[in-house]
């Protein structure tokens, strides 16, 4: 494309777009242009949308400040839930604790001692219920970062919006639901990769007919980064993911834009500053130009990277914890320099504990203060035409395409295989675990240097923060509520949705979603689907490596 | 002697960043590091520290469920008549320490302890209970 014709396609789109009201001027009143440049004849909203995926970017609409919360029994989470809301947050983001991920539930052994810590216990539809009372799921979009038991959260959410009179159509919203990078890096798996890559396949087939508003995959680079990646290996992986799970559709008989647009991303912001904007946009472009070229997508939306960012959980000190404030401020400054359309930065406490109620609120209220008083929304893409900016982009686009050639070449050309086989292969898991290695070499080293750790310690004695106490009493009063639950349910519904999940389970044609949906009206707990595919799947175990 | 370390994860939490990076800081002080894998059990770790003959367990946790397991292992380690002392890593609130050392956790690791701090005490935990 020619600068001419992009400028000029950039103009027609911008026109069109809808603005937000704003004074878009400096504060000494100079006027702002949405955009300046060009650089390499590239626009925002234009492909490859290294400027970011909508012509008039935060001029619009500003980023969706979406806030990750959930802790102890649903009832509570219900009350942070409508306190972000009151607060001015646009959108619910769910954290499940450690039972619910590895769809265990409350009462199983293993969970002692993990119900409702890090984050909202669920084991039913009754959980659901309170989770979401009050909180209207056709205007909220939702987000459930979830993946091992995706499935089966999904079906329990479409469970819970028919039983409150939503149907499934108008859900809008996010399953994380990206299976890979739980074997690469937060290890929360249950079955076996190629087992888990089937139920991702039913969720991206259901979606794609049922629930046009839905985001069936959230590709996520944030628990790769935070599991001691570089920065490139997060884009690469990520992206490389993402191209698997294209694939795995296309296997499935889905066209690339049937499933494409449906597809979104989430990264990290992590403290270096212009790497992580360079991360951005480089991500923005292999995407598009992968799309287009290698799979073909002819529909804009499918070669355009829309991704929610969180900011550098590790990256976060224990020592003076005020001074993550400043962390997390910069951090997430990266994130809209970047054009990111969601944020989520954390709390100032996150090294100690889960963030208290204060904590969140000035997280929150960082967003507020990037979004309303720096004037920074005003232009998109305004570090774009920097030299530095511009060739540090090309430079990770370079880098990430010598990781793509080589998980491709595991696979034998595929991607999907590659990143299986990564998987199997340790290949993946021991990358990130050497680049978390050497990133602590250079902490312990002094060679870089990290404020409150290893320079500037004074003010490490003061007195600590209060931080937020998940106290045995939410497990036990988990307890009951699940034992209630088990009580008052009809035991041959729940026998027969158990046996119709198990045989439609042994048939690889079979999409699962429907069987789970109608066990979830039954309130069949999540370790029951859970343990009933398992018995079908086998369960996955990592070999221990350092 | 080199001193033996059994690295242990227990319960549900997956983060193995830290238990990864620790193990390998040990390693290169020139001790024996031993690592359980995931999602292990105060029982199995009780068992393969014994059967391992190691001279410390570390425990790293950081989903909150520390002061529920990690006084669970240290209890399933003297059922079995083992007195291998027992540390711990990852996010641990200030106020839990001292409940901790009452149930006989003998060293707290929190977020960006040094290795040096990590390795001298593991040293001289080991080299008491020896």
């Amino acid at each position: 494309m020619t600068e001419e014709s992009a400028r000029e396609e950039w103009r027609r789109l911008f026109a069109a777009a809808p603005k937000r009201t704003g004074k878009f001027t400096t504060m000494s009143g100079i006027p702002l242009a949405p955009v300046y440049g060009p650089h390499s004849a590239e626009f925002p909203g234009v492909y490859p949308y290294t400027r970011g995926v909508h012509a008039s970017m935060y001029r619009t609409k500003l980023w969706t400040m979406r806030m990750f919360a959930g802790f102890g029994t649903a009832a509570d989470t219900n009350i942070r839930f409508r306190e972000i809301i009151r607060a001015g947050g646009t959108g619910l983001s769910t954290a499940f604790d450690m039972p619910t991920l590895l769809g265990l539930d409350s009462d199983d052994p293993m969970s002692l001692g993990e119900v409702g810590r890090c984050g909202v216990a669920i084991d039913s539809l009754a959980d659901v219920r309170d989770l979401f009372a009050g909180i209207d799921l056709a205007t909220i979009t939702t987000s459930m970062t979830i993946n091992s038991p995706a499935a089966v959260m999904l079906a329990l959410f479409v469970a819970q919006a028919e039983d409150s009179g939503v149907t499934r159509d108008r859900l809008g919203g996010t399953l994380q639901n990206d299976i890979l990078k739980e074997y690469q890096a937060q290890k929360e798996f249950v079955f076996p990769p190629r087992q888990s890559m089937r139920l991702v396949r039913d969720t991206i087939a259901f979606t794609a007919a049922e629930m046009p508003k839905w985001n069936s995959i959230s590709v996520s680079g944030y628990h790769i980064r935070e599991a001691g990646s570089t920065a490139v290996e997060e884009l690469a992986f990520t992206l490389a993911n993402g191209f698997a799970y294209v694939e795995l559709a296309q296997q499935a008989g889905l066209a690339v834009d049937a499933v494409a647009p449906r597809l979104s991303f989430f990264f990290n912001a992590h403290i270096d500053f212009f790497e992580e904007i360079a991360k951005y946009r480089a991500a923005r472009r292999l995407w598009a130009k992968w799309m287009k070229a290698h799979y073909g997508a002819s529909d804009v939306r499918s070669w355009q990277l829309r991704f929610h960012t969180q900011t550098a959980g590790v990256s976060l000190t224990a020592q003076q914890p005020e001074i993550n404030i400043a962390r997390t401020a910069i951090e997430a400054l990266a994130g809209v320099l970047g054009g990111t359309q969601s944020l989520h930065t954390n709390s100032m406490d996150e090294a100690l504990a889960l963030p208290s109620e204060k904590a969140a609120r000035i997280a929150l209220r960082t967003q507020q203060i990037i979004a309303n008083e720096t004037n920074v929304a005003n232009v998109a893409d305004p570090l774009g035409g920097s030299w530095f900016v511009e060739e540090l982009t090309d430079e990770m686009e370079r880098e990430a395409e010598i990781i793509f050639a080589q998980i491709s070449k595991m696979g034998e050309g595929s991607m999907l295989e590659g990143c299986i086989r990564g998987i199997e292969e340790n290949w993946f898991q021991g990358r990130i675990s050497d680049s978390a290695y050497e990133l602590e070499r250079s902490f312990n080293s002094g060679e870089r240097v990290v404020v409150g750790v290893n320079e500037f310690l004074e003010g490490n004695d003061e007195d600590v923060l209060a931080t937020l106490r998940i106290t045995n009493a939410d497990e036990h009063k988990q307890l009951a509520r699940l034992s209630q639950v088990r009580a008052d349910r009809d035991d041959d519904q729940v026998r027969t949705a158990l046996e119709r999940l198990s045989r439609e389970a042994s048939d690889p044609e079979m999409n699962l979603m429907p069987a789970l949906i109608d066990a979830a009206k039954a309130y069949v707990t999540v370790g029951e689907m859970m343990t009933a595919l398992a018995g079908v799947f086998g369960r996955h175990v990592e070999i221990p490596s350092l | 002697m080199n001193v033996r370390v059994l690295v242990a994860k227990v319960g549900l939490d997956g983060h193995d960043r830290g238990i990864k990076v620790v193990a390998r800081l040990l390693r290169d002080a020139g001790m024996e590091v031993v690592y359980t894998g995931l999602f292990q059990t105060p029982e199995t770790v009780a068992t393969a520290a014994i059967q391992e003959d190691v001279d410390v367990v570390g425990l790293s946790m950081l989903s909150g469920a520390h002061m529920t397991l990690a006084p669970l292992v240290v209890e399933a380690l003297r059922e079995r008549g083992s007195d291998i002392p027992v540390v711990l890593g990852g996010i641990v609130p200030p106020q839990d320490l001292d409940e901790l050392r009452e149930h006989g956790v003998a060293a707290v690791f929190g977020p960006g302890a040094s290795a040096e701090e990590i390795i001298s005490t593991i040293n001289g935990i080991a080299s008491h209970s020896g």
